[in-house]
């Protein structure tokens, strides 16, 4: 088993892949990090106390698994659910009574996408009372801002997509709360939101694209920026 | 000779006066050019948004003939989400059944004689003016009319005044 590891890591697929050695010397530990893309955004010392778990709470990071575990299943559920009306009801029922594991990965879906609001809320009542959003981190809290936005959004969109009873006022409600805005702003974007001016089929089609593809993207760049800023300033 | 050394002087004097120069001018066509191009995509993508062509159901319809509804009865057309009042004998108007609150629908309660909405308790009387709960406005009062076979028509587009009736 010995000899077969040592070959392993001798061969030229291996080394091909991880260009340094084997983490046994503090250069080649260092090495492990900087040469490995996933972790090379870690910042070269962190201060003890930030890696305590009860600074931190892992909130961001369970922010982070949620977002994974929602794009995975979501991905999946996209295979079933096709974004017409009345179409898309039956597809949301046949997920849960006739496609296998498909009510398990709905209900994951689901969960996991209310778990993500409470978490990232509570990841930034975290930031707020570890201080963490003073200089020189403003900036980042401001984009945290931008990502707690962003995952209501994506939860509000996600709402409409069952297209029953509950979907359909609550998307009646929201849009004609921004149809409360003045000077005809409201109109227009409540119309946008839309596409037309009842809750129909061209509405589906735009909350399924804006869930599925416009605000997943943003996020996961503004997630990029936010993490690469949090390593920058010593934190995990 | 002279003359090159004097076409040097000079180009480094208009350079030093922050004069037109090629690098400035090419920079300024192509950034123009640029800017025109993602300002005239964005106006297009603007455009592009705003469907120009609707499939939604048709604002005007038929809401049945008078003897459908019985004197100082207020009638809810779910389907098309108005209330068809006959205050008396021969006064009518249509009123809006959604609530300019929050956009759900209204419902007629006849033994307390009010229209309520459910989601957040908005209260209208007969004539539609708010009597308690969220509600901004009052409910709005659409454009009722008798056609040739004495059928009410609604149209949805066509708003008018809170004292317009149709008198048959």
């Amino acid at each position: 088993m010995r000899t077969f590891f040592e070959q392993l890591f001798r061969s030229q697929v291996w080394r091909s892949v991880f260009r340094h050695g084997l983490p046994e010397s503090n250069r080649t530990r260092a090495e492990a990090i900087f040469f490995n893309f996933f972790l090379h955004v870690h910042p070269t010392k962190v201060r003890k106390r930030s890696v305590r778990f009860n600074y931190t709470w892992g909130l961001g990071g369970l922010s982070f698994g949620l977002f994974i575990i929602l794009t995975v299943t979501g991905a999946l559920l996209m295979l079933y659910y096709r974004p017409s009306a009345p179409q898309a009801y039956w597809d949301m029922k046949d997920l849960q009574f006739v496609v296998s594991s498909g009510q398990f990965l709905r209900n994951m879906h689901r969960w996991a996408a209310h778990a993500m609001v409470a978490v990232v809320f509570l990841h930034m009542l975290r930031v707020f009372y570890t201080g963490s959003y003073r200089p020189p981190k403003e900036f980042n809290w401001v984009i945290g801002v931008v990502l707690l936005v962003a995952t209501i959004l994506l939860s509000y969109t996600g709402y409409l997509l069952p297209w029953d009873q509950l979907a359909f006022w609550g998307i009646s409600v929201g849009t004609n709360m921004a149809r409360a805005m003045p000077f005809g702003i409201g109109e227009k974007i409540s119309f946008l939101l839309l596409g037309g001016n009842i809750v129909g089929e061209n509405a589906l089609v735009r909350f399924y694209v804006l869930h599925c593809f416009i605000l997943p993207v943003a996020a996961m760049v503004l997630m990029g920026i936010h993490f690469w800023r949090v390593r920058k300033d010593g934190g995990v | 000779m002279e003359n090159s050394k004097l076409m040097d002087q000079e180009e480094h004097q208009q350079e030093e006066t922050n004069l037109l120069t090629r690098r400035y001018f090419l920079e300024i066509v192509g950034g123009g050019a640029i800017g025109v191009a993602a300002v005239g995509s964005m106006v297009l993508t603007a455009q592009f948004l705003s469907p120009n062509v609707l499939l939604e159901p048709s604002l005007k319809f038929k809401a049945g003939s008078v003897e459908n509804f019985p004197p100082a009865s207020v009638t809810l057309n779910k389907e098309q989400k108005v209330f068809i009042v006959r205050a008396r004998e021969g006064y009518f108007y249509a009123l809006s059944a959604v609530c300019p609150h929050l956009g759900c629908i209204a419902n007629w309660k006849g033994e307390e004689g009010i229209i309520a909405c459910p989601c957040h308790g908005s209260k209208f009387d007969q004539e539609g003016r708010v009597l308690g709960g969220p509600a901004p406005r009052s409910l709005v009062r659409f454009s009722l009319l008798l056609d040739e076979q004495k059928q009410l028509i609604v149209d949805k587009g066509l708003v008018v005044g809170e004292d317009v009736i149709l008198k048959v």
